[in-house]
């Protein structure tokens, strides 16, 4: 390939690409992100691959493995183009069926089909799907139209169009101001004004400047920066380059931890890629720019998404935080200022200069502009990554796109902003999503972790969860995080034991001011939140375990008691058989009795009882 | 200079310097525990938080890195100063309960029992041992290894360390007297660091001194002769 020298040859070569496409023509779409191939959709791939070569189909379809289009759970995922079908969980032995039928007639295999868990119906199209039709895709649009290992796929779909833009049209105060009035927030948790940060950095006085992207993503079960650089990593690229030229940078690091081989690879192609068609390296379409990127591995530590670790380690130092001021853009890798975004902000910048700041911050509220993508877990009907506007209330995220909750279970709290972010309850479920009204409530964007817990979750338990989390990941630098949230762990565990005192809640209640008012970094500024936050919303749980040693949940052990019911019991001896403490005894047909002293808890007795005859106290 | 205002007075500082700096200069007292002017601040025991008073409402910092800049307000020992140091200060009691320093300051604030145990250490972590001997020594011979609660000083691979030459200036420099020295007639130990060095007696004078470890470079310099 020949490198793109302006961008009129750029716009040369998008132009070809878009004459070559016969939107007639069937492509298929199968999923490639971490998640699906988990599930098998690499052999998926290769059946595909084989069959539609023996049938002698290669010239009339195209077959693509694409990026996350965060509906993971219902995996291997499959769009069938044009008519758009979609299939789920499909497996190698339903290839030549999909050949044979569906790319030849457009068939659908009913089989496939996606089921709405509460209407029963099966829905044929991917954009009559209640998940996605709610959504709105800005960042994670691409992600099933592409194959992220193609600049040529990025470049057709008017990829890197935004940088030529910028390069030929606009000065680096103009792009600043652009990003500026769209309003663009940090999505890596903390929301600091994007364009005021990048004014920050080119007017801190220095020649040698660096960009960064903070890929660390260290939140447990949070995914959507993998999604991203996986699917779509030219887009991220893009907005570095742009970046680096608002704010006088000629270098750049993505910094993607190590736990995500197949992000850092789809990213070290792209920037290969990306270096043969000019996009990066010296004299960038002819303008003069010189910028390039590197990738750092992280070592796996959750406090290295920290800014001022994240750049210690890449320095090749121990990654800990270190106290800000300076902050990064007055003084950051090697001393020198160095602008720090998230994965997901570096992504918005490319949509924001195609589409001018006006047509961006019209999308969201006041405060809080574009769109903001949640990887959604726990006990809810649909998991995976969810795109909303910002504004969009718990409530439509939850029930609308979620599905809502599983087994007509009720709605409890959800965690939102990661193991850092706090609880909130359903008297608040019609909160729109945005940065203040979320602190306001003790909780925070972060960058996208949400937890939706229902009636069966003990609230301090769950505060327990994260204080255990986060405790582990504390550097242990500074007194209050270190020491701190240890003795909340202790104080918790001491309460869902049973073995909680009269003062517990004042003590917790004041350990977690200090430590969010004293400690070094965000790390343990924010690590009280959870129990601040159940503190707040969900006092009585508290005080049930600490006055009346019970839980009213069921969930903590030592707090109750399985006991079988002598009305229901017909003696079936399946709980006997069952019990891995021979705690169960009785003959068969008469009522059998768990001995307290031997029981352990484990709930199984109750999971095999055919008869509800187990009842937990 | 720097002029700030430190507990409502007035004060000048030398241009760079922090507002722990600051305030000592002007004999006002803000405890310390990881400090030492010696050694590059570390920020890590935030027993020097002050309340820094701006526009937009108050917070704590830490003094021994915070810069002193012209018009700063702080309070070195206001409400919530002084909560935050009861705090930290009951949590390293908590953790290392026999330390005197923190017996000393615990008993200054009124703390009789911590809320919770966390452990029986004579080590508090404000990492003063470490960099001495990396910043003073230049032997980097112990260092600050895992994280969180699990955080301990070692030297390299928890055997003791070559680099050690028994200078002893982190005996000197430790709080707590958790690094103990024993110097017998023909011997230097830091049990700590599990470093042993055998100690010669002079042929002249009689005095002991350390070697060979201790001295490499002059036993080179006289060949293998006796000194
Ligand atoms: C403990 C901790 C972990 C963090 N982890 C991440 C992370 O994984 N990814 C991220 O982008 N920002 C993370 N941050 C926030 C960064 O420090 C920084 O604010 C952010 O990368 C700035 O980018 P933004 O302005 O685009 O949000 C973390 C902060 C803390 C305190
Ligand atoms: S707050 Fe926690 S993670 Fe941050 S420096 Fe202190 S100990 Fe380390
Ligand atoms: S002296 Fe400032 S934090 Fe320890």
């Amino acid at each position: 390939m020949k490198t793109i020298r302006t961008p009129a040859e750029l716009e040369e070569l998008r132009g070809s690409l878009a004459r070559e496409q016969d939107p007639a023509r069937r492509v298929i779409s199968l999923c490639g992100g971490t998640g699906c191939r988990a599930l098998g959709s690499d052999s998926v791939f290769e059946a595909l691959v084989e069959r539609i070569e023996a049938e002698n189909m290669g010239n009339q379809v195209t077959l693509r493995m694409t990026g996350c289009p965060g509906f993971c759970e219902k995996g291997p995922l499959m769009v069938i183009q044009p008519e758009g079908i979609f299939y789920h969980g499909v497996k190698v032995d339903e290839v030549p069926e999909i050949v044979t039928r569906t790319l030849t007639t457009g068939e659908m295999i009913d089989s496939l089909l996606y089921v709405d868990p509460s209407t029963g119906e099966k829905i044929a199209y991917e954009r009559e799907i209640p998940f996605y039709k709610k959504q709105r895709p800005l960042l994670l649009e691409m992600n099933e139209k592409i194959d992220p290992t193609s600049i040529t796929d990025y470049i057709a779909l008017g990829g890197y169009g935004s940088l030529s833009k910028v390069l030929s049209q606009m000065t680096a105060e103009e792009v600043i101001d652009e990003v500026t009035e769209a309003k663009l927030r940090g999505r890596g948790g903390a929301g600091f004004p994007t364009g005021l940060k990048w004014r920050i950095s080119r007017e801190a006085p220095g020649d040698t400047k660096y960009v960064v992207c903070n890929a660390d993503e260290g939140d447990p079960g949070a995914f959507m920066d993998r999604a991203i650089l996986e699917g779509n990593p030219h887009r991220v690229l893009e907005g570095m380059v742009i970046g680096g030229y608002a704010i006088g940078a000629d270098e750049g690091f993505v910094y993607v931890r190590a736990e995500y081989p197949l992000a850092a690879k789809h990213l070290a192609i792209a920037i290969t890629q990306a270096r043969e068609y000019g996009l990066l390296g010296k004299d960038i379409l002819g303008s003069g720019f010189d910028f390039d990127v590197q990738i750092r591995l992280g070592a796996g530590a959750f406090v290295c998404g920290e800014e001022t670790a994240l750049m210690a380690s890449i320095e090749g130092r121990t990654g800990e935080p270190r106290p800000r001021p300076p902050y990064p853009s007055q003084s950051g890798l090697w001393g020198k200022p160095t602008n720090i975004n998230n994965v997901k902000t570096w992504g918005n910048v490319p949509i924001i200069i195609e589409n001018g700041a006006d047509w961006y911050a019209e999308l969201g509220t006041e405060g809080s502009k574009g769109t903001k993508i949640f990887s959604v877990v726990g006990k809810i009907n649909n998991t995976g990554l969810v795109e909303v506007p910002m504004g969009t209330t718990l409530r439509q995220l939850i029930f609308d796109v979620g599905g809502g909750i599983p087994n007509d279970k009720e709605f409890k709290a959800v965690q939102i902003g990661g193991p850092s972010g706090g609880c909130i309850p359903k008297e608040h479920l019609d909160t729109p999503i945005d940065y203040e009204s979320l602190t306001e409530l003790g909780a925070m964007m972060g960058s996208g972790g949400m937890v939706v817990t229902d009636e069966d979750t003990c609230m301090v338990d769950f505060a327990r969860f994260f204080m255990n989390f986060v405790q582990d990941e504390s550097c242990g630098k500074c007194v209050p995080c270190r020491l701190g949230t240890r003795a909340m762990l202790e104080v918790l565990t001491r309460i869902t034991e049973g073995k909680g005192q009269e003062g517990d809640m004042k003590y917790l209640a004041e350990l977690g001011q200090q430590i969010r008012a004293s400690s070094l970094c965000g790390l343990g500024q924010t690590a009280p939140n959870p129990v601040l936050s159940t503190l707040r919303y969900f006092p009585d749980e508290y005080e049930a375990h600490i006055r009346d040693k019970s839980c009213p949940a069921h969930v903590c052990r030592p707090l109750i008691q399985y006991f079988i019911d002598v009305e229901t019991c017909n003696g079936c001896g399946r709980c006997l058989r069952t019990c891995p403490a021979e705690a169960i005894s009785g003959a068969k047909k008469e009522r059998h009795v768990i001995d307290q002293d031997l029981c352990i808890k484990c709930g199984s007795c109750q999971e095999v009882c055919r008869f509800d005859a187990v009842i937990v106290e | 200079m720097t002029t700030l205002t430190i507990d409502g007075r007035q004060v000048e500082a030398l241009r760079g310097s922090t507002v722990l700096e600051a305030a000592r200069e002007n004999h006002i007292e803000i405890p310390t525990l990881c400090y030492h002017e010696a050694l590059e601040p570390y920020a890590g025991c935030r027993l020097c938080v002050v309340e820094l008073v701006t526009p937009k409402g108050s917070q704590l910092v830490a003094s021994c890195v915070y810069a002193a800049e012209d018009g700063l307000v702080v309070k070195t020992n206001s409400g919530i100063v002084q909560e935050s140091r009861r705090m930290t200060v009951e949590l390293l009691l908590a953790a290392a309960p026999k330390a005197k320093v923190i017996q000393d300051l615990a008993a200054e604030m009124g703390i009789e029992e911590p809320r919770v145990s966390l452990g029986d250490s004579d080590c508090i972590l404000c990492g003063l041992c470490v960099r001495a001997c990396k910043e003073i020594v230049g032997a980097n011979a112990i260092s600050l290894v895992n994280r969180g609660f699990a955080k301990e000083v070692k030297p390299p691979f928890e055997i003791g360390s070559n680099a050690c030459t028994g200078c002893t200036t982190c005996v000197l420099v430790c709080p707590t007297g958790a690094i103990k020295l024993e110097d017998v007639l023909d011997s230097r130990s830091v049990h700590r660091w599990e470093s042993d060095f055998e100690a010669r007696e002079c042929k002249i004078c009689g005095d002991h001194y350390l070697a060979p470890e201790f001295a490499p470079d002059l036993k080179e310099l006289l060949g293998e002769e006796e000194v």
